[in-house]
């Protein structure tokens, strides 16, 4: 993607006008964090031209937004599936078998944790607490929470997804 | 005395919208306050309250507000923490979800009392879909006049939006949360100075809980003598609590802090007993950062009294035979479960989450992993048992913020009360992989130094 072509539409670009309205002039950094989601949910993820047109829309150092894109683990640098299933693996959602649904989510998609479907479709990650421990085990998928996962409950989702991707975005 | 402060109206069908919330007698205490006391009048309420943070660290919430510096001229700023990350919490969550108006309402309240006229809440990015019902709800607020210039013709203006992290647990610690509402990596600032005299873009802060600030709107509506008349002792107050693991009832329960653990663990009301008719084995009683109790100091402490579900109680005997209150999110482990697996699950996840500045803690997570990883796998030595406790003294005490603190305690609480599980796993590395270690029933009880 050259420079040029890296242009969010009218519709993001008045969401981000509103994220960065929320703060103070002269503030706008403060509207980083929404702004670079705002990017990856339409760019699919940060590369560094992306990085780029974010750090001009902000009017901050492009150096501010690496940093950024790269300490906090949502902001993927480099391109992922169109659905991210992201398991959660910690404590409560593990006695509650979060291990089994990532094998049986590896077996199914024929991929490991962190790789991608050959299809381009499905990433697969293990992810750390997302507070939903009294109703484990479950798995993200873009914006929507997935609660008491069974392997039946798993194969209708992914059968969802792949039939209509966009489905993991909540929308404006 | 089991009413409910905050949940009273949850099961009211559209009590996530303003106007049922209203009818149910939502946003009178902003009536009451901006009509008839002072700044100062809150604040006095909240003190004699005896609010504590519902955090985590149960730091009292009258106090914390009396430290914010008021420089003439200079803005200040409070913000509300819901960047809820600490496993085996996930109550905030559910308030903000079911009832975001209360948010709302302790939102106006503290910051009339602080003075403080552009708000924030900054959520955790994986709450989207939250982040959405609040954004809805703050719209209404607007369109009903609570939010916005001169609210209901007080004189008192108050702007209030939401902000978003990314995944990172560290920007939960409140000085983290400022550098990331700034839009920078959430490192943890050194203090002093503190964010009541350094916060958000330098000017002072105020940072509280979700629930913290939910609970201004009882005390205000009731008096703050009255609040303080719930509970037990200096645990004032209901508290929400986050159940999860081997239960029959997960979920958030509000509780009276005077109630027994074993009450909270088997009642009906609350968890509902274990599930599968298993015996209990472990909890952490108030988040994975907190001190892993063993069985026979849940339900009463060292010296036999009954414990309860309040903050003195839940540390009674410090670390060598308690554990804390903490952000109340309560994991049961019955007697299948492998305490050394669940060890190295919790120091993966700090591992994971250490932010990096401070070496003890960036190194040492690591280190800790690592060594659990191959006790776990049936690698380990049995020196390794004394190394991990010797890398856990090295990070509690050593970093810039109490991240490193909350991953050297469950190692530590789990060497102190779980010794004999780690050793078989060295001595029965092919067995250790196939089967748990199982419950210890006829445990004598040989209190250590802390």
């Amino acid at each position: 993607m050259s420079q040029e072509n890296i242009q969010l539409p009218e519709d993001l670009l008045q969401e981000v006008g509103r994220q960065i309205a929320k703060f103070p002039e002269g503030m706008q950094k403060s509207a980083l964090l929404s702004v670079l989601h705002i990017a990856q949910a339409h760019f699919g993820h940060l590369s560094e031209p992306v990085m780029d047109y974010v750090a001009r829309l902000l009017h901050i150092l492009p150096i501010e937004v690496y940093e950024v894109a790269t300490f906090y683990s949502m902001y993927d640098t480099v391109p992922v599936g169109k659905v991210k299933l992201e398991v959660c693996r910690t404590g409560p959602c593990m006695i509650e078998g979060a291990e089994k649904i990532v094998s049986y989510i590896e077996n199914k998609l024929g991929i490991k944790d962190g790789e991608t479907t050959a299809d381009g479709m499905f990433t697969l990650k293990t992810v750390e607490c997302l507070g939903a421990c009294g109703y484990a085990p479950m798995l993200q998928a873009g914006e929507k929470f997935h609660e008491h996962l069974t392997e039946a409950k798993v194969d209708e989702l992914i059968e969802q997804y792949r039939n209509n991707p966009k489905a993991n975005y909540l929308g404006l | 005395m089991d009413r409910k402060l905050l949940l009273e109206h949850i099961g009211v069908e559209g009590i996530h919208t303003h106007d049922v919330y209203r009818k149910q007698g939502g946003y009178k205490a902003v009536e009451k306050a901006l009509k008839s006391m002072s700044p100062d009048d809150i604040v006095e309420e909240v003190k004699k309250s005896g609010l504590r943070g519902r955090g985590g660290a149960g730091f009292p919430t009258g106090m914390k507000w009396s430290f914010i510096a008021k420089p003439e001229g200079v803005p200040r700023h409070f913000l509300c923490n819901a960047d809820e990350s600490e496993p085996g919490t996930f109550k905030d969550r559910y308030l903000m979800e079911k009832i975001p108006h209360l948010l709302i309402e302790g939102m106006i309240l503290s910051s009339y009392a602080l003075g403080c006229n552009q708000s924030y809440i900054y959520i955790r990015g994986e709450y989207m879909y939250v982040l959405q019902i609040l954004e809805k709800a703050i719209a209404e607020a607007y369109a009903n006049g609570w939010l916005g210039k001169n609210i209901k013709g007080s004189g008192f203006d108050l702007e209030l939006a939401v902000s978003t992290g990314a995944g990172a647990y560290i920007c939960g610690e409140e000085t983290a949360l400022i550098e990331s509402l700034e839009g920078k990596r959430g490192n943890p600032r050194i203090k002093p100075p503190f964010p009541a005299v350094k916060g958000l873009w330098g000017r002072p802060t105020v940072v509280n809980n979700v629930e913290t600030i939910a609970a201004v709107v009882p005390i205000v509506n009731e008096g703050g003598d009255a609040y303080a008349q719930f509970g037990i002792g200096r645990s004032t107050g209901t508290k929400l609590i986050s159940a999860s693991g081997n239960i029959n009832k997960p979920g958030v329960y509000e509780i009276n802090m005077g109630i027994t653990v074993e009450e909270f663990i088997y009642s009906d009301t609350y968890c509902g007993g274990m599930k599968n008719g298993k015996k209990l084995k472990a909890c952490v009683p108030g988040g994975s950062s907190v001190p892993i109790l063993p069985h026979y100091l849940v339900c009463k402490t060292a010296t036999g009294e009954d414990r309860l579900m309040s903050y003195e109680s839940l540390s009674d005997g410090g670390f060598a035979t308690g554990s804390m209150l903490g952000s109340g999110g309560f994991i049961v482990y019955d007697e299948d479960q492998c305490i050394v697996r669940n060890t190295w699950n919790f120091s993966r996840f700090y591992h994971h989450e250490s932010c990096g500045q401070c070496s003890p803690c960036r190194e040492g997570t690591g280190w800790m992993e690592k060594v659990l990883h191959r006790l776990e796998y049936g690698h380990g030595k049995m020196e390794d048992i004394d190394l991990l406790w010797d890398i856990q003294r090295k990070i509690e005490g050593n970093t810039i913020c109490p991240l490193g603190d909350a991953a050297a305690w469950p190692v530590a609480a789990a060497i102190r009360h779980f010794r004999e599980e780690f050793e078989w796993h060295v001595n029965e590395p092919k067995l250790c992989v196939t089967k748990n270690y199982g419950l210890v029933t006829e445990k004598k009880f040989e209190p250590v130094n802390a």
